[in-house]
């Protein structure tokens, strides 16, 4: 560990994750708002996990599973691509990934902003609760599925079957979208989803007007089991 | 004109009244049966095994005098924080939202009166749940509905459900009716929908991707925090061996006759096997792993009595978890509401129902005015004197076969009653020493 004057160095070349993640859930639990910056990640699984508190995290490479999950008002930036299930389950916060993110990106999440600047594979977004996820570029099939709560936000194209047996998370897709899955819809944009798309757009940084996306949502036809609907399941 | 004799009518095996009951009712309404329960058919079970007792080759221990012990510890693989228990009995999962939260207390305190844990379900963690539990497990389920970092640190294990003996493979599926504002709210759903609770976890797929999956749960709660692996009776041998390959500190094997709040009858009925059968496959895995006691075995699926207990323990678990009889326990299908149970169109001890949330034992309902007829502190007794009868009938038995711990139980202290029940038990049809399947025979 290496400490200069702004921030904290962790080498995980000389530190194992156990330590790592010890350290930064300790600093963020001290709500000491510090800033961390993680070098040679080579891929670790579960790295920054559980944080609970404002803290600064950046990791100068890509992560394996579950970068930053159920984190807490932290910041977590990934200078790298992510692997599946990076910020699952978050609550609160802040997790960027430069990159790509593979598959399950914010799953189950309730809360925070999850904005990643390149791709997101399949499933980004299933059973969201809550959290904003914004993909800068294409998000793969079965997006959103089952999503309960929270934005959805596509700035490319989204795969096969997006919002599929979809609840109330709303999804705004700029570019085509291959299928919908069921029970997804096309929705009218009103101006309360104009509006926070836009403050969605600029918190990640994003280069898009709200007026190029389309919204999608809910028919909520299948929200109470009815047989004359069992073709849709 | 004398009258010719006739043939009694005859009724059919294969259509019985009962299976022609079920045929109209398909095509009145045109939907499956769902209901709350177990596999309610008849299946070889510990009521088919029988303890040999003491005799010339070994002595027994004396009733009230000398020591039997009961206690049982659980996730001593890799947690900091294993949880001891005083009793080899514990609450199986069973959520708020499908259970009333007049009943989630009742379960924490006679658990806690009882020196044992009891476990959440589906729908997240209730403080009525928490206060009253002095030791409780939080399930962590596909749905994660109400999962939170918050609530995983302040389990004392975490329980990760693959599947359940009900219904291995399948999920689950909670009528609007008991989606009340609070059981909405918890679970980030609108009031009044149907509610899906998933078959398989959004960010994982497979045994590789679950020790991912732990590493994160441990790394997020300090390494302190048991985790069981629940699956259900499916392939137990290969579940097993795939769950403690996982990582898992205690494996939860559910057989058949393990409830759920609601599903298709048809899936309780004809997937999984019975508890008995799954026993013995699950210890060999965890014995050809070297794991047997190391990872412990808690079973679970129709447990009813101490003999239940002892008969499991015996087979090498190393604890047992009650969800049905606990419910009975604290008065679900008592003959005191038959009156009501009628007018429901059911009867006292076949009332499953439970998804339908007009129970009228005030269990399995979220209705304000059904929920007040179960007094959480006279239901959390009963089940205190009820698990307190399980462990002295277990002590019992344990002593009459010689041993001071109940889990000295072993199946050389067992015979079976039946070729199916051997086969299963791998232990002796009665007045023989073989049993189907025995290498060497």
């Amino acid at each position: 560990m290496t400490t200069t004057l702004d921030k904290t160095v962790l080498d995980m070349t000389a530190t194992d994750l156990r330590a790592v993640n010890t350290t930064l859930q300790a600093a963020a639990k001290a709500q000491a708002n510090e800033a961390y910056v993680i070098t040679n990640p080579r891929g670790s699984h579960a790295m920054a996990c559980g944080l609970d508190g404002p803290l600064n995290v950046t990791i100068k490479g890509s992560t394996g599973y579950y970068c930053a999950g159920m984190n807490k008002e932290a910041s977590v930036t990934v200078e790298g691509s992510a692997g599946p299930g990076v910020a699952e389950n978050m609550m609160s916060g802040v997790v960027t990934i430069e990159g790509d993110a593979s598959q399950y990106a914010g799953a189950t999440g309730h809360g925070g902003l999850l904005n990643i600047k390149g791709n997101a594979s399949s499933r980004c977004g299933i059973s969201m609760k809550g959290i904003d996820i914004v993909v800068h570029g294409n998000i793969g099939h079965m997006s959103a599925f089952m999503a309960q709560k929270g934005n959805l936000v596509v700035l490319g194209d989204a795969g096969d079957a997006l919002g599929d047996s979809l609840y109330e998370a709303r999804l705004f897709v700029r570019g085509s979208v291959k299928s919908l899955g069921a029970d997804c819809i096309e929705k009218e944009m009103r101006p309360e989803h104009i509006e926070t798309l836009r403050e969605l757009l600029e918190k990640a940084g994003a280069d898009a007007k709200p007026e190029e996306f389309k919204r999608y949502g809910s028919a909520r036809k299948l929200y109470n089991f009815n047989i004359d609907h069992a073709d849709e399941y | 004109m004398e009258k010719t004799p006739q043939t009694d009518p005859r009724q059919s095996w294969t259509f019985s009244n009962s299976i022609n009951s079920e045929i109209r009712r398909a095509a009145a309404t045109g939907i499956y049966d769902i209901r709350g329960g177990g596999a309610k058919r008849r299946v070889p079970h510990f009521d088919d095994l029988l303890f040999l007792g003491a005799s010339m080759s070994r002595y027994p221990l004396e009733g009230y005098r000398e020591k039997c012990e009961t206690s049982v510890t659980l996730g001593t693989r890799f947690a900091k924080k294993p949880i001891e228990l005083k009793i080899p009995v514990t609450i199986a999962g069973m959520s708020f939202g499908a259970l009333s939260g007049h009943a989630k207390e009742a379960l924490g305190r006679g658990a806690t009166m009882a020196g044992t844990s009891t476990t959440t379900g589906d729908g997240g963690m209730t403080e009525e749940e928490r206060g009253h539990s002095e030791k409780l497990v939080y399930q962590y389920l596909p749905s994660r509905y109400g999962m939170n970092p918050d609530d995983l640190r302040r389990a004392d294990a975490i329980e990760i459900v693959v599947g359940q003996g009900a219904k291995p493979g399948g999920g689950g599926m909670l009528l609007g009716q008991k989606i009340t504002e609070r059981v909405a709210g918890m679970r980030d759903l609108p009031v009044g929908i149907d509610q899906r609770s998933a078959c398989r976890h959004p960010d994982w797929t497979g045994p590789d991707d679950l020790e991912i999956k732990i590493l994160e749960i441990r790394e997020i709660t300090n390494w302190e925090k048991p985790i069981y692996i629940k699956v259900g009776g499916a392939r137990p041998y290969y579940d097993v061996a795939l769950a403690v390959k996982a990582g898992a500190d205690v494996v939860v094997l559910d057989g058949m006759q393990g409830g759920t709040a609601a599903t298709q009858d048809v899936f309780i009925e004809h997937v999984g096997q019975p508890t008995l059968a799954c026993i013995r496959p699950a210890v060999q895995a965890l014995q050809d792993l070297g794991m047997h006691r190391e990872v412990q075995l808690v079973v679970s699926g129709g447990i009813r009595t101490g003999a239940d207990v002892a008969k499991a323990l015996a087979l090498g678990a190393d604890a047992v978890a009650i969800g049905t009889a606990a419910l009975v326990a604290l008065g679900d299908n008592d003959p005191k509401w038959e009156a009501e149970y009628q007018k429901l169109g059911s009867t006292t001890g076949a009332y499953d129902d439970w998804h339908e949330g007009r129970d009228p034992a005030g269990i399995t309902t979220q209705d304000p005015e059904l929920m007040k007829r179960l007094d959480p502190l006279a239901a959390g007794r009963r089940l205190r004197n009820y698990l307190n009868v399980l462990t002295l009938e277990c002590q019992t038995l344990a002593r009459a076969c010689g041993h001071n711990h109940v889990h000295n139980l072993e199946p050389e202290d067992l015979c079976a009653l039946t070729m199916e029940a051997a086969a299963m038990a791998q232990v002796p049809l009665a007045g023989t020493n073989w049993y189907p399947g025995k290498p060497g025979f």
